[in-house]
């Protein structure tokens, strides 16, 4: 994020184009991150454009879900990307027994195995920061027309 | 519509780099340590005692950084060994690239510990690897005892948890057995040692920390220089 040009995204910014330096909030860096990976992903599939974007979110990865799509909608804010909804999956933080091998949910804290209580259990899963997906839909005779004129 | 995996971490660039560095770290037998704390919890006093406790002639560097400001840096020029201020001009962690960048000029090859001081905040700098071979976190006992259970991330990433200012215990109602039992909550069985700068008190439980860490590190670095060699 540090580096690069600090000009606003331009309205209609075309994909690869560089995007604004507005990494300086952790949740603005994270959600600029995203968007250059849409773009890089659209490249891939000629003839459509991308209508929502998922991630999966830990709640060990101290993201704030609310800045998050704050920061998102404001990036893409009068952009070709206006539309680009984004999808977010809250994992819970999941732990693996070392002794019983049960896996389960940890909840207040609390990562004692709930099958044998021993407190010998390993972190699986909770600090995600992923993409999961993109949702791409072919443009159509009449989103040609209405994407021509932005 | 069409749904297209993606599969990808969403700061894949930034992890890419810190894994290049985490491997010239390791190449060069280099122990890498990211240090988190709340602004004003006593880092850089940490990183001052440190650096006052260790000979003058060891393979020791620091990088700190801060959103403005060379105070820190000059702070800790005082004890001879190479010092580099990152002022990142806004940004709230320091990321990958900014350690690349930093290290340009420093020969690895004369290092054994690089110890990274990472901007004062206890929620962004947990999501940017630098390459680092542990993150050691800060709390200082005038901040409160739940401060693991309102920033879990952080104390569940760190190898440990240096409470610090342990000289003010009497005049603050700062619990610190509660302190360490809420930081086990979110990391179960991580590694507490209690300071003062101030006083000396605590620092040779954090000095040997470190030196088992470095010694750790050391033997990798010979065992790969002995199979490239045979």
């Amino acid at each position: 994020m540090e580096g690069r040009a600090s000009s606003p995204v331009q309205p209609g910014g075309t994909p690869g184009a560089p995007l604004a330096n507005w990494g300086n909030m952790h949740e603005m860096a994270i959600a600029t991150s995203v968007l250059e990976a849409v773009k890089t992903e659209m490249d891939l599939h000629p003839g459509t454009y991308p209508c929502k974007v998922g991630l999966r979110i830990g709640e060990m990865a101290a993201i704030d879900q609310d800045a998050l799509r704050f920061c998102f909608e404001a990036i893409v804010h009068e952009t070709d990307l206006e539309s680009l909804a984004l999808g977010i999956e809250v994992c819970p933080r999941r732990h693996r027994c070392q002794g019983c091998g049960r896996e389960f949910v940890v909840r207040d804290y609390d990562s004692r195995c709930p099958q044998c209580a021993s407190l010998e259990t390993t972190c699986i899963s909770g600090d995600e920061l992923e993409l999961a997906y993109l949702e791409v839909e072919e443009y159509g005779p009449s989103t040609v027309g209405a994407k021509s004129t932005q | 519509m069409d749904r297209v995996p993606l599969e990808q971490k969403v700061l894949s660039e930034n992890d890419r780099v810190a894994a290049e560095l985490r491997a010239r770290f390791q190449e060069h037998g280099i122990l890498c340590l990211n240090l988190i704390s709340s602004p004003g919890s006593g880092k850089t006093s940490l990183l001052e005692r440190t650096l006052e406790a260790l000979p003058r002639h060891d393979r020791v560097a620091v990088l700190t950084g801060d959103i403005q400001t060379e105070n820190d840096a000059n702070r800790l020029k005082r004890f001879h060994f190479p010092v580099k201020q990152i002022t990142t001009g806004g940004t709230c962690h320091l990321d990958a690239r900014m350690i690349v960048r930093h290290l340009a000029d420093w020969k690895l090859e004369d290092l054994d510990l690089l110890l990274i001081e990472n901007v004062g905040n206890l929620v962004c700098p947990s999501s940017y690897d630098l390459g680092e071979a542990a993150k050691v976190v800060v709390l200082s006992v005038t901040e409160g005892e739940d401060k693991p259970l309102k920033y879990p991330s952080i104390f569940f990433k760190s190898d440990l948890l240096v409470l610090s200012k342990i000289d003010l215990l009497p005049y603050v109602p700062f619990d610190i057995e509660a302190a360490a039992v809420n930081a086990r909550k979110v990391h179960p069985g991580m590694e507490i040692v209690k300071v003062s700068c101030l006083t000396g008190n605590g620092l040779q439980e954090w000095m040997t920390w470190l030196e088992e860490r470095r010694k750790a590190r050391k033997p990798l670095a010979q065992e790969t220089t002995q199979e490239t060699m045979s």
